[in-house]
């Protein structure tokens, strides 16, 4: 279906009109999430998609009595009202995992889905409609609009109109042109800009590691970032090391991730001159990046020289890293700033590194994760509780 | 630069076979890629990180290739500023960064007098009346002075009587365009258009008032992308048959080239095979590693022409595939490697988040 002009297709639910909000972590959410990943691991259709597979490993009861646990304390909340989500094109299932944040704050929800016809977003709709259609969870179905329209359509200025919280799922550029729509004065909004993410690895903490874990860590930092073609805004960038005596550690790693990314990576002729163009631009622009090393298109990696400031400007995309040598994350310092968001490590002690961030009082990383978790979507997200962020305080001792 | 290469750019373009330009064309693009090593300073940042040494010798799959897309971002010299005579742009989609490239005049004059002498090793040396395929206008609106319009300015030099066959708002000026056929009867024509302009404003045009033109000798030249005719079924086959049906009886040729290597084209000769002069060569590379496709296979493309001696243009990787079939033993005779063209790139389905609002 080809949606012109002012034309709205409802794929979940549809107008949300009356509706009371829910307090956060609601019994009513928590089983209508439980239900619906029950139902995931059951649909045979959905196992050929590790996304889907990855959204009902957050819905299932464990994880969200987990956050529950994490979350309640004796405040009395509800969720702010409407809730009016703007998702990201081009990854199929990012605008579920936004409904269910919505939803788990205690709101009703309008969101907008990709136009582009994912199957995984079929999927979801088809399997979300099932479960609403349940006569325990009419509430929530009256409480919930997956919509596709035309971005040149009004609907965007109707929606905002209404919401009391709007999220907008990046980038900059589509930030400034939703920003000139406005939304009613008691609103809020979050929005996740464009960052740069970075990775912070030990060498002997490498070194110290059998062939099959060397594995294990290379096939975590592909998930990183081979699988989002590296152009996910917390897939790294740059990788730091921690130089061992032998200097033996990232050799081993490299050539563990170039073995898998050569297996595995779906590489078209276009990804080969697109990364080899961004290579040489970067050359150009950043002069302190060094020599290409590389064994064949999968894998470019380059030395910089020293850290220099912009450094958040310098990316690569389908497998282009550039590479810097530290003895202590603290040599970031003069550098980070609030473009930094994710900071991916292995063989450190995140609280050791938290701690750097908070003592040196830094402006930027707001997320710290081991290898392997960096597209993990969560209720923190880019340095926001956003189940609190989207919920209101009604009483506190 | 262009001075130490006179001699070797009077040659017959199709005459040279493969070790003698082997030899010829290794030593011409080691010496341009040094001066523009030496020259132009994006270009030098970009040859040091891919190790670039200047003292070495290289062969010529191993010389550093220049990905076109720089040219959309940088503007780079190797001639001092004041000696750039002009700028010609790529005709992009408007609201898409095209590509820009400077030319002093000893460039620009070198591009024209090689594409003077590939085109008249197709028509002879004697200047025939031109008919153009395209409005005046491309030569007079600065705001069309892409490489359309110089183009069109660098293929009229051939000919004399120069016809433009539409009219401003490209429509086809039926009866001047039959009067000026028919004050040429008895002499050859070369006809100049790009590929989709003479298939809709054209062809499309003399099919529907049912004229044929009846020219008893003619040549037509045309350039530029097929998307468009691809989208309404229209092969080269069928491409070169139906414009033969309206015009009579005239040769098709297709030929390729680049904004940024404008003059060392690649024209298509009576196989439907583009070939490469000897100021022109090609190398298709496999996507995995780069390395030179065979002759047969499939690869990306890049170009290397010994012109461009104002700007670091001389070896660059293109976003299209092609597939080249031979060297020196096209059954049409003429020397130098053939190719095929297969299109751009096919894009991919980038992963990841950023600004895709608006689909």
């Amino acid at each position: 279906m080809i949606l012109m002009g002012n034309d709205i297709e409802y794929l979940v639910g549809g107008e949300v009109e009356k509706f009371s909000p829910l307090v956060p972590y609601s019994d009513l959410v928590c089983d209508f999430l439980s239900d619906l990943s029950s139902e995931i691991f059951k649909d045979e259709r959905c196992k050929a998609f590790p996304d889907i597979i990855s959204v009902a490993f957050f819905a299932r009861q464990g994880n969200i009595r987990r956050l529950k646990k994490s979350f309640l304390d004796d405040k009395f909340r509800l969720g702010k009202g409407l809730a009016f989500h703007i998702t990201p094109s081009n990854i199929p299932v990012q605008f579920i995992f936004s409904y269910f944040f919505g939803l788990l704050a205690g709101n009703a929800n309008v969101v907008r889905v990709p136009s582009k016809n994912f199957p995984q977003i079929n999927l979801l709709c088809d399997i979300t409609n099932k479960i609403l259609s349940r006569s325990a969870y009419r509430e929530l179905y009256n409480m919930t609009a997956f919509v596709r329209y035309d971005r040149a359509s009004d609907w965007t200025k109707f929606f905002s109109a209404k919401c009391q919280v709007r999220l907008i799922w990046g980038g900059d550029a589509t930030i400034e042109s939703i920003r000139k729509i406005p939304i009613p004065p008691r609103s809020t909004e979050l929005v996740f800009a464009d960052r740069y993410s970075l990775a912070l690895f030990d060498e002997a903490a490498l070194e110290n590691l059998n062939e099959r874990d060397i594995v294990k860590v290379a096939q975590n930092f592909y998930n990183d970032t081979y699988l989002a073609d590296q152009n996910a805004c917390s897939s790294p960038q740059l990788i730091l090391w921690r130089k061992s005596a032998t200097a033996k550690g990232r050799k081993i790693f490299w050539e563990a991730v170039e073995k898998l990314a050569g297996e595995r990576y779906d590489f078209p002729p276009i990804k080969a001159t697109g990364k080899y163009t961004d290579f040489c631009k970067n050359a150009i622009k950043f002069p302190k990046t060094g020599t290409l090393t590389k064994n064949n298109n999968v894998l470019y990696r380059a030395d910089i020289s020293e850290l220099f400031e912009g450094l958040e400007d310098l990316r690569g995309k389908f497998g282009l890293f550039y590479e810097h040598d530290v003895d202590s994350l603290e040599e970031l310092k003069d550098f980070v700033n609030e473009k930094y968001q994710t900071l991916t490590y292995f063989g450190f002690s995140p609280l050791e590194l938290a701690e750097i961030v908070v003592n040196n009082r830094w402006r930027g990383i707001d997320r710290i994760i081991p290898v392997g978790k960096a597209l993990d979507v969560g209720v923190i997200w880019d340095g926001y509780d956003l189940i609190g962020q989207m919920s209101r305080i009604v009483y506190h001792e | 630069m262009l001075e130490n290469h006179q001699e070797y750019l009077k040659t017959s373009p199709y005459s040279l076979n493969k070790e003698e330009k082997r030899r010829q064309f290794t030593k011409y693009m080691n010496e341009l890629t040094k001066y523009h090593f030496e020259h132009c300073a994006e270009y030098s940042l970009m040859l040091k990180s891919l190790n670039f040494s200047a003292d070495k010798s290289y062969g010529l799959e191993e010389l550093p290739f220049l990905p076109v897309g720089l040219f959309k971002e940088f503007e780079m010299i190797s001639v001092p500023k004041e000696k750039i005579v002009k700028t010609m742009a790529s005709s992009g989609t408007s609201g898409q960064p095209v590509s820009k490239v400077l030319l002093d005049s000893a460039t620009a004059r070198a591009q024209s007098r090689c594409l003077y002498y590939i085109v008249n090793s197709f028509i002879g040396n004697k200047r025939c009346p031109m008919l153009i395929i395209d409005t005046e206008l491309v030569k007079k609106d600065p705001r069309l002075f892409s490489a359309r319009g110089a183009g069109i300015i660098g293929f009229s030099m051939f000919g004399r009587d120069v016809f433009f066959a539409l009219d401003q708002d490209m429509n086809l000026r039926v009866e001047e365009l039959k009067r000026w056929i028919d004050s040429h009867k008895g002499n050859k024509i070369v006809m100049f258009g790009y590929t989709y302009i003479v298939w809709q404003f054209f062809r499309r045009v003399l099919n529907e008032l049912k004229i044929f033109l009846d020219i008893k000798d003619g040549e037509l030249f045309h350039i530029g992308g097929w998307k468009k005719l691809q989208v309404k079924n229209v092969d080269a086959k069928k491409f070169r048959h139906a414009l033969k049906e309206v015009c009579g009886n005239i040769h098709v040729r297709d030929y390729y080239g680049m904004v940024e290597q404008l003059g060392s084209v690649f024209v298509e000769c009576e196989h439907g095979h583009k070939h490469c002069s000897i100021f022109s060569d090609i190398i298709t590379r496999r996507a995995k590693d780069f390395s030179p496709c065979d002759f047969g296979e499939r690869g990306i493309i890049e170009l290397m022409s010994v012109l461009p001696s104002a700007y670091p243009g001389h070896i660059i990787l293109t976003e299209d595939e092609g597939i080249i079939l031979g060297e020196d033993d096209c059954p049409c005779g003429r020397k130098g490697k053939y190719f095929e063209i297969l299109g751009r790139l096919k894009s991919a389905e980038v992963r990841g988040c950023s600004d895709t609002y608006g689909q």
